[in-house]
């Protein structure tokens, strides 16, 4: 493995995640706890407490969620499609380095931004609402395997957009109503029988679902299910990825 | 063994079009090969597919005997590449993408090298400038320095003048003869003939994705290349006289010089005889003057006669 190439992109997009942290890392942190400060300190507390849970505290993992999702996306998608874009592309196409060192340090680098940006929103928001979080590694396990999953997706768009509006088309238009649709701000059991068959269609709920229950031990789906859902999303964006790489799909003439 | 070596090598795009046909070329270790050609005659194709740009059709290409296909890694990391595009990370700082680029090569970092290599191409002290802050001059630069940053053995110089000013295409074509002279396999694609006529050893001529000509730049010069014998006249010549009927002249329209197209390969040979004549004809002339096909009026000979 060229551990040298790896690296050098990985801290080349790190890099330039510090270089736009107002956009990266404060923009989203303030527009989450507005959230907070909103559905948990101010209208929150009259709002019933769901599964045991206060609402302020019940509505952490899926906005954090809301956030990972997004933002992965984002950065992946951007990271690999502004060298394009830019045409400097063509350096990391001549290296000697493998698609999937390729694939790794930007996805590497995306995910890195998203598990950063979740850790200080998950610190914010215990300055407003009263978190606890019951398993912790699992927290972690569905933080970091959230993160690479759609930072793998977001890596997929920033590949197949022709330009800077079809990077926002798929998160703006796809993954935030799935993730507010996905039981970010209820559970899935207080919609109507008939809607709670809907919802399970959503791949966000059972995200969502398995991120809370590693908060609080209450969940829409069953938690292997979750997992089993989110590793089964990250092994078809891997496919995908390989197949663009193998293919040359808008890389390679 | 040649340091690259192209056999059979073809490349259609999906639109159709058939930028190389069958493309056979080998380019020696240590030599400066121009490969001129107009534009959209397949040369930059020929340099990415080398470089791994643009997936090949059909054909092997090798580097340092290396399959650029089956063993990229080894083939690519002995090529550098300056592109024709002034493609540049916009919003680092010139040390950072250099220092980058050796990095992406699997070079591990090498302060004092980056130094050299930005002090040997004037760029030293805009090393904490923004790209996007310097001329398109210093861009070019750049990218040359990104392209030397991993020290590659073969380095591909796509288009280098375009866009630069004077002073920068001196200093270009030094640099490139100092790389040279340390060993460094130089392959220049350019539509300006004086560059190749300035540095390269060897020419290959590319049209309409085939290479119609390989030569050294002194064999090709000497094969193709023309002399030209004028003399001048005070009076008018009214008609050529019988005695340079067996000679291929031509008179001016005014009548007051006459060309004398001769081969290179005559070595003059003929033009002795050529001035006998003149003076057997009883014409007294002014003045005279040689003239030798440039590298431009061979290439655009050569692309002429295959349109």
């Amino acid at each position: 493995m060229n551990l040298h190439a790896v690296k050098s992109i990985y801290m080349f997009e790190m890099a330039r995640m510090w270089r736009t942290i107002m956009q990266s890392i404060i923009s989203p942190v303030i527009s989450t706890s507005l959230y907070f400060v909103v559905f948990g300190a101010a209208i929150g507390s009259r709002f019933a407490d769901v599964d045991g849970v206060s609402y302020g505290a019940f509505i952490v993992p899926g906005l954090i969620m809301l956030s990972l999702l997004t933002q992965s996306i984002a950065n992946a998608s951007f990271g690999i499609y502004f060298p394009r874009f830019t045409g400097t592309i063509y350096e990391v196409l001549s290296a000697p380095v493998s698609y999937f060192e390729i694939a790794l340090s930007y996805v590497g680098a995306a995910a890195t931004k998203s598990i950063i940006l979740g850790l200080i929103i998950l610190a914010t928001a215990e300055l407003f609402v009263p978190l606890r979080i019951e398993h912790p590694f699992w927290m972690l396990f569905f933080l970091v395997l959230t993160s690479f999953t759609f930072s793998l997706f977001g890596f997929i768009i920033g590949i197949w957009a022709d330009g800077f509006e079809k990077l926002q088309i798929v998160p703006l238009l796809i993954i935030t109503p799935l993730t507010f649709l996905g039981g970010s701000f209820y559970s899935i059991s207080m919609l109507p029988p008939f809607w709670q068959k809907v919802a399970l269609l959503n791949p966000v709920v059972y995200l969502i679902s398995g991120f809370r229950w590693s908060f609080y031990g209450v969940a829409d789906v069953d938690v292997g299910l979750s997992v089993a859902l989110t590793l089964l999303v990250l092994a078809i964006c891997s496919a995908i990825v390989g197949w663009m790489f193998h293919t040359g799909y808008r890389l390679k003439s | 063994m040649p340091i690259i070596s192209i056999r059979d090598l073809t490349k259609t795009y999906d639109s159709g079009f058939e930028a190389l046909k069958s493309i056979n070329l080998d380019i020696e270790a240590g030599e400066i090969f121009a490969l001129l050609g107009p534009n959209g005659a397949g040369k930059t194709t020929l340099i990415n597919i080398i470089c791994g740009i643009v997936r090949p059709g059909t054909g092997h290409v090798t580097a340092g005997g290396h399959d650029v296909i089956r063993d990229y890694r080894a083939a690519r990391a002995l090529i550098g590449l300056v592109p024709q595009e002034l493609a540049t990370d916009m919003f680092e700082s010139v040390w950072d993408t250099v220092s980058f680029s050796r990095g992406l090569f699997g070079k591990p970092k090498n302060p004092a090298y980056i130094e050299k290599i930005l002090k040997d191409l004037s760029l030293w002290d805009k090393k904490d400038n923004r790209i996007r802050t310097l001329s398109g001059g210093m861009k070019r630069r750049v990218l040359i320095a990104k392209a030397l940053s991993h020290e590659p053995r073969i380095l591909f110089l796509d288009e280098p003048s375009a866009g630069v000013d004077v002073e920068l295409r001196r200093d270009m074509w030094a640099m490139v003869r100092s790389l040279r002279d340390a060993g460094v396999t130089i392959i220049l694609t350019t539509h300006y003939i004086e560059e190749a006529e300035e540095m390269a050893d060897r020419v290959g001529v590319i049209n309409k994705g085939e290479i119609i000509l390989v030569e050294t730049k002194a064999a090709l010069m000497q094969k193709l290349g023309k002399k030209q014998l004028k003399l001048f006249f005070d009076a008018p010549v009214l008609q050529i006289p019988a005695a340079l009927a067996a000679y291929p002249v031509e008179l001016s329209d005014d009548r007051k010089s006459l060309t004398y197209t001769y081969d290179v390969k005559s070595d003059g040979a003929g033009v002795a005889g050529f001035l006998d004549a003149i003076g057997h004809a009883g014409l007294a002339f002014r003045d005279i003057q040689t003239v030798q096909s440039s590298l431009e009026d061979i290439f655009v000979d050569l692309v002429k006669a295959r349109t």
